[in-house]
Formats: C-alpha cells, sequence, structure tokens
C-alpha cells in the first residue's frame, strides 16, 4: 500500500504536473495531484444528458482490462438491459424515459465506504486512498462481496478452475501511472469526467444551476449509500434510468457495525458470566452432597 | 462381540496398528437399506467434488452472478450450524447447570455438533472459488477485522477445537489412553465456557452475514435484529435435532452399544427438550411479531412473499412449538416426534429464505437460482458421509454408552462426590464403599487447606 501510494504519487506528480491542464475535463479547474495528497477521492461525473451511447467507452475499459472487446457497433446491444459481468466491467444501456432515448453507463460506484469491502474477511477488496476500488488475488473466493454490494457490482469468474473476481477499478494500474481511466479518456462527448469528487460535485452542481429545466436537481451518488466515486447527472428522474433510489445515505458497514461492536462486549462478558453460573451450580452440588449425601 | 466394554491396553505403537485395525473392521450388516442408497451417493459426490475442483465452481452449481450463494452455503453451512447448536445447548446444561439427569447424552450431542462442523461448515471448501486460499483469513494474508466473515471463520475454527476437546476423552477412554483422559477432562469446564461463548458469536454472526445485503432481502425477512433471530432458533433448531439425533440413535444402534440406564432414560429427557424447545420457540415467536410491528410490513403479509411468510411462521413455528407443549404436558413423546421433524424442516427453510427464497424475491422465476442435480447429489454426499462417521464413532466409542470403569473412578477422583450423578442410579452400586473413603479423603483435605 505505501509502495502503491508513493508510485502513485510519483506517477502522478511528475505526469500530472507537466500536463496537467490537459489531463482533465475542466482546464484549470481540477489539481488532481493536490487532490490526491490531500487524500481526497478521486471520480467520475457521468452526465448521462451528454452520452449519445456509442460505447466507445465499453471498447476502452475491456482494452485496459484485457477482456474480450465488445462490438459496438452492434445495435442489438440496446434491446435489453445488459448487468456488468465477469467479461464486461462497464456496460451502456438505453433507456427509454419521459424525455426520448437516454443512456446510462453502469459500472462499479467506487463507494466511500464500501460493502464490498467490509465485507472481505481478507482485505482482497479494498478502497484505495485515491479513491479505486480494487481487488486483490488473496481472495478466497466467498462472494460475500457480491452479497454485500448496494449495486451488485462484483462478478465471479464461475466458470474458471483458477476464478478471479472482476469489477470496475477505475484504472487504477493507469491511475499509478498519472493517467486518466480508459473509458474517460475514450469518451468522445465529453459525458465523462475525471476528477477530485468534491470538485466534480462542484462542476455538477455548477451544471445544474446554469442550465435550469436541463438537469433535475439530483447528483446521484452525491449521498447514495454513504456517497459513492462515481457521480451522475441526468435530466429525468433516476429511477428512470434504472438506478435504486431506495438505498439511502447511511454507508454500508454501518449495518454490521452494531454486530461487530458487540463482539468484544459478549467475548468479554460471557465467559465471566458463565464462569459464575458454574461456580454458583457447583457449590450448590457441594452443599447438596455434604449437607445429605444423598444422590 | 463385546470388545467395546473390554478395557484396551496399548503399550506400543504395535498394539495400537493391531487396535485399530480390528476397530476398523465394519460392526454391522452392511447391506442395509440406508447403506444400498446412501454408499452410490457418497461416491458419485466424491467424484462430482474431484471434478469441481478441476473444472471450477460454475460446472457443478447453478452459477449466477444475482445469486451468489447456493445451496452449499444456504443449506450446508447455514442448516448444519443452526442443527449444531445442539452442543452447545447441550453442553451448557450439563456442564454450566450441571443438570446431571442430562449427562447421558451430552457426548450424543457435542460428537453431533462437532461433525457437523467437520462436514458441514467444511464443504465450504468447495463453495471457496479460490480454495487454495481458505487459510488466508487465518494465517493473515491481510486480516479482514471488519468483516462479519472474517469473525465468523475464526470461530468456526477455534469453536471446532472447543468441540474436539470437549469429545476428546470419550476417545481417550475408546483407546485406554488413561492419563490422556485425565488430562483432557480436565479442560473441558473451560473448553464448554469457551464453547458457548463462540457459538453465541458466530451463531448471530451467520445471520450477520446478511445485514448488507439490505435491499436484496424481503422486508418480512430482512431486519437489524437477524442475529438476534439466527441465535435464538439455534437454540431451538438444535435441541430439535438432539431429539431427532436420540429418537434414531436409540432404536438403530445395536444393544451393546447403548447403555440401558441412558435408554431407559432417554424418554424423559426428550419431554424436557421438548419443554425447552417450546419455550425458546415461543420467544421467537415474540421477537418476530415484535420485528414485524416495528418494520410495519404489514401490508406486505397480503402478497405472495406475505402468504409464505405466514406458512412458515404458523406451520413450522406455532405448530410444532404447540405439539412440544401438548407433548409435555402429556408427557406423550408421539407430539415430540413431530415437532422436532417440523422444527427441522422450518428452520431449515428459514436459513435457506435468506440466501435463496427471500433473496431478490422480486426476480421472474427464469432468473431464480434452482440448484443443479450435482449440486444436490454432493449435498447428499456430505450429509450421508456425515451419518456414515457419526455412526462409526458411536459402534466405537463410549458414545451412547457409559464410560469404562476406570474412567468412572477417575471422574470420581477428579471431583468428590460432586458429580457422581452422572452416571446414574447404576454409581451407588460402585459407590457403597468407595464414597465414604471419597468422603474421608476430603475431609483430610479440608484439614489439610486449614
Amino acid at each position: 500500500m505505501g509502495i502503491d501510494r508513493r508510485t502513485f504519487l510519483k506517477g502522478l506528480g511528475t505526469g500530472v504536473a507537466l500536463a496537467a491542464p490537459g489531463c482533465f475535463s475542466f482546464p484549470g479547474k481540477l489539481e488532481a495531484a493536490g487532490a490526491a495528497a490531500n487524500k481526497e477521492f478521486m471520480g467520475v461525473l457521468v452526465d448521462t444528458t451528454r452520452c449519445v451511447g456509442c460505447r466507445t467507452c465499453e471498447q476502452a475499459c475491456a482494452e485496459a482490462h484485457n477482456l474480450t472487446v465488445p462490438d459496438i457497433n452492434d445495435a442489438s446491444a440496446f434491446d435489453k438491459i445488459r448487468q456488468t459481468s465477469e467479461m464486461q466491467l462497464a456496460v451502456v444501456n438505453s433507456f427509454k424515459t419521459e424525455k426520448g432515448e437516454i443512456f446510462a453507463k453502469k459500472q462499479c460506484m467506487h463507494c466511500n465506504q464500501p460493502g464490498c469491502v467490509a465485507a472481505c474477511p481478507v482485505k482482497a477488496m479494498e478502497k484505495r486512498e485515491e479513491g479505486p476500488v480494487t481487488w486483490d488475488t488473496n481472495c478466497i473466493g466467498c462472494r460475500y462481496c457480491m452479497v454485500s454490494c448496494p449495486f451488485d457490482i462484483p462478478k465471479f469468474e464461475h466458470h474458471s478452475a483458477v476464478p478471479k473476481l472482476q469489477k470496475c477499478d477505475l484504472c487504477w494500474e493507469r491511475l499509478r501511472k498519472g493517467e486518466k481511466p480508459a473509458c474517460v479518456e475514450a469518451c468522445p462527448a465529453e459525458a465523462l469526467a475525471f476528477g477530485a469528487r468534491r470538485e466534480l460535485i462542484e462542476e455538477a452542481n455548477r451544471r445544474i444551476y446554469k442550465n435550469p429545466g436541463e438537469y433535475i436537481p439530483h447528483i446521484y451518488g452525491e449521498h447514495e449509500a454513504g456517497g459513492t466515486g462515481y457521480l451522475y447527472l441526468s435530466s429525468v428522474p433516476f429511477e428512470q434510468l434504472g438506478f435504486r433510489t431506495d438505498l439511502g445515505t447511511t454507508a454500508y458497514p454501518e449495518y454490521t457495525k452494531g454486530f461487530l461492536y458487540s463482539v468484544p462486549v459478549v467475548l468479554l462478558l460471557w465467559p465471566a458470566f458463565l464462569s459464575g453460573i458454574s461456580a454458583i451450580t457447583k457449590r450448590k452440588d457441594k452443599v447438596r452432597s455434604e449437607e445429605g449425601g444423598k444422590l | 462381540m463385546n470388545r467395546t466394554t473390554t478395557a484396551v491396553q496399548i503399550n506400543s505403537l504395535k498394539d495400537f496398528l493391531v487396535f485399530m485395525r480390528s476397530e476398523l473392521k465394519p460392526k454391522g450388516r452392511i447391506l442395509t437399506p440406508f447403506n444400498l442408497i446412501s454408499g452410490p451417493i457418497i461416491l458419485l459426490g466424491a467424484l462430482l467434488i474431484l471434478y469441481r475442483f478441476f473444472t471450477g465452481l460454475g460446472s457443478v452449481v447453478h452459477s449466477s452472478s444475482e445469486y451468489p450463494w447456493g445451496i452449499w452455503i444456504g443449506f450446508i453451512v447455514m442448516v448444519g450450524v443452526a442443527f449444531a447448536g445442539g452442543a452447545y445447548v447441550t453442553a451448557f446444561i450439563v456442564y454450566v447447570l450441571r443438570g446431571e439427569k442430562y449427562h447421558s447424552i451430552v457426548r450424543m450431542a457435542v460428537l453431533n455438533g462437532f461433525l457437523a462442523y467437520v462436514f458441514y461448515a467444511g464443504a465450504i471448501l468447495l463453495d471457496l472459488g479460490r480454495w487454495w486460499n481458505i487459510a488466508n483469513p487465518l494465517i493473515g494474508n491481510r486480516f479482514g477485522v471488519n468483516s462479519v466473515l472474517f469473525l465468523v471463520a475464526w470461530h468456526f475454527l477455534l469453536y471446532m477445537l472447543a468441540q474436539l476437546v470437549e469429545i476428546s476423552p470419550a476417545f481417550a477412554e475408546w483407546l485406554g489412553l488413561k492419563k490422556a483422559r485425565k488430562f483432557l477432562a480436565s479442560l473441558t469446564l473451560g473448553a464448554v465456557i469457551v464453547g458457548i461463548t463462540l457459538s453465541t458469536l458466530h451463531q448471530s454472526g451467520l445471520g450477520a452475514l446478511f445485514l448488507m445485503a439490505k435491499w436484496k432481502i424481503h422486508p418480512l425477512w430482512y431486519t437489524e435484529f437477524i442475529p438476534l433471530l439466527f441465535f435464538v432458533s439455534s437454540i431451538f433448531a438444535g435441541l430439535a435435532v438432539v431429539i431427532f439425533i436420540g429418537e434414531v440413535s436409540f432404536r438403530v444402534f445395536d444393544k451393546d452399544r447403548i447403555d440401558e440406564e441412558y435408554r431407559a432414560s432417554w424418554n424423559d429427557i426428550a419431554i424436557d427438550l421438548g419443554k425447552a424447545c417450546a419455550v425458546t420457540m415461543f420467544v421467537y415467536f415474540f421477537l418476530q411479531i415484535l420485528v414485524l410491528i416495528h418494520g410495519k410490513h404489514w401490508p406486505l403479509l397480503n402478497t405472495g412473499m406475505g402468504y409464505w411468510y405466514l406458512a412458515e411462521l404458523t406451520g413450522l413455528l406455532l405448530l410444532p412449538g404447540f405439539l412440544f407443549s401438548w407433548g409435555v404436558r402429556s408427557g406423550n413423546l408421539a407430539p415430540i416426534r413431530v415437532a422436532a421433524v417440523l422444527t427441522m424442516i422450518g428452520v431449515i427453510i428459514n436459513r435457506i429464505d435468506y440466501s435463496i427464497i427471500a433473496y431478490k424475491w422480486y426476480l421472474p422465476l427464469s432468473e431464480r437460482y434452482f440448484p443443479t442435480v450435482m449440486e444436490v447429489v454432493i449435498t447428499l454426499a456430505i450429509v450421508f458421509t456425515m451419518v456414515w462417521v457419526f455412526r462409526w464413532i458411536v459402534n466405537r466409542v463410549p458414545i451412547l454408552k457409559k464410560p469404562p470403569q476406570w474412567a468412572i473412578t477417575q471422574e470420581q477422583e477428579e471431583e468428590g462426590l460432586e458429580r457422581v450423578v452422572a452416571f446414574g442410579p447404576q454409581l451407588g452400586v460402585t459407590m457403597a464403599d468407595g464414597g465414604s473413603s471419597i468422603d474421608r479423603e476430603k475431609k483430610q483435605n479440608k484439614v489439610i487447606f486449614r
């Protein structure tokens, strides 16, 4: 982790300092290197009003992760709502909404406090200081992360004898080299923007204020499930884009916190309590046998 | 044929090997209907398990990204562990509360619990996609201390060890290891106390695993109190299984494997266990109602899943609860037997609800999880293997028999008169002269200590 971070900073420090303005979608607004130094989470803003459904991001994603590259000219991909899979870490879906067809990309949301990370018994799932939620090979394959993810994102290679867990890692390898995530870089419509989460929220709010009527006044991911690294803007209510709007604002690890806090208490008090009972019953037996001797 | 009762003397490795060779031979009839059914299934299951390890999980189980956990976790592990609850409850009654009346069943319950952990919790290995990493949470290839599963994994391991210690004196008696028995028996109370603590935590921990599956589990089942519900239900689940195993064991095992007094006292014990079941089931019912009121989910009761929920609550919780009460009041074992089976079915369905039935209940049937035939065969193979091992041990080790005389004497020396009731009235005979001498010893001790 320490080395990861050092490498990351070195990469960002040199690479980004030289070409900072060109590196981000909002030149001069976002200083990722500084943001990372302050341990701010990086994220991606998805503006669904800009997305044209070209699926270039799907292609770039597959190439960056050595997965089968999808045929992005195949229009049948939009016939039904697709989920991410172990073969495809990001998918673009088409939704029929009150304002016509709108496209929305789906991938790991990179929660601020991820359920999958809290679930993992070996810390194979990790929330990096820079924002990405990544997977490591010390995974035991229990798939508890899949149960615990509010967005149902982690996918398991069931059909491999040496299976991996697949999910979007915000192009962790590329980030460490000072590059942007592959999907953001590939997007021809500037629908995706990479940067510090705080600044992305500012930018999203700016767009909402400056274009009244064009957006609904809600940034999906700002508070959902405790806040996520991926943030979405939309012109229609998010239900219409297949988003769950009933997740609440509680970070998922909070749900097990109460139980986990009770563990040391039980570990401490239970044995003492049981020993106490045992001592009492032992004494009772003794008194009984000494008094009457009758068994 | 009375080999188990004759004292075994093992002085050398050769003695041990000779003894083991004679013990390894089958002790009963081989061509029984049960063996003819279970044998081939175990063989087939073993082959499928090999196949699974070489080709991956997906070639054997219904692999779906929607349902990470199928019947191997939902049934084998979740239900197996709940069914093993009889071990910690019985140990609590016998060793902590010193309910000596129930001493005759404690080994049966603990052996069942121990084997349940070895086989059912062991089945986790099958389900782990990257099984070769199984030791990682234990050896610290990163400790996921924030994870409920990390906790459960550790508690599994530690509780398995605690149960091994609890049951070990029986094996020492079988092998005639007097010194070892003395030492192991001295650890029992400690192991029991640690075991109950660990059980409390991981029975509830299995429930806590589902706390982060918030919207995936139907609101009638999802509650922040899942851990408490899992813990309370493990009490009556475990006791119902003890009743079931006792009923079966006292029937199927040869006469010389079972102590006559143990058999004679069984009916009485089963009725008491039924009473404990009834009480905990009504407590559980009360908790369920509180949770229902607390969650304000009334309208959901009038849906398909609501009917399922009500059917479970009435048919598999209240009904067996009342059957237990009826059996206890009338001193009749018949309703208790039925109630025990209904309770077991209820717990099986309850645990499967959480990972399969109420999990993503909203998906259309075509996208729901159904176990494959291979999954079911492997599951049955594991259950049958556990039964075979249980039978093998009961046929050799004093589980349903009284310990050999030397062990009883050892016990008396250890604890003076306090625990002599443990081995029933028969002891009165052996104590006729020995009791007074122990008494005398105790008095002498007192003098010395003063």
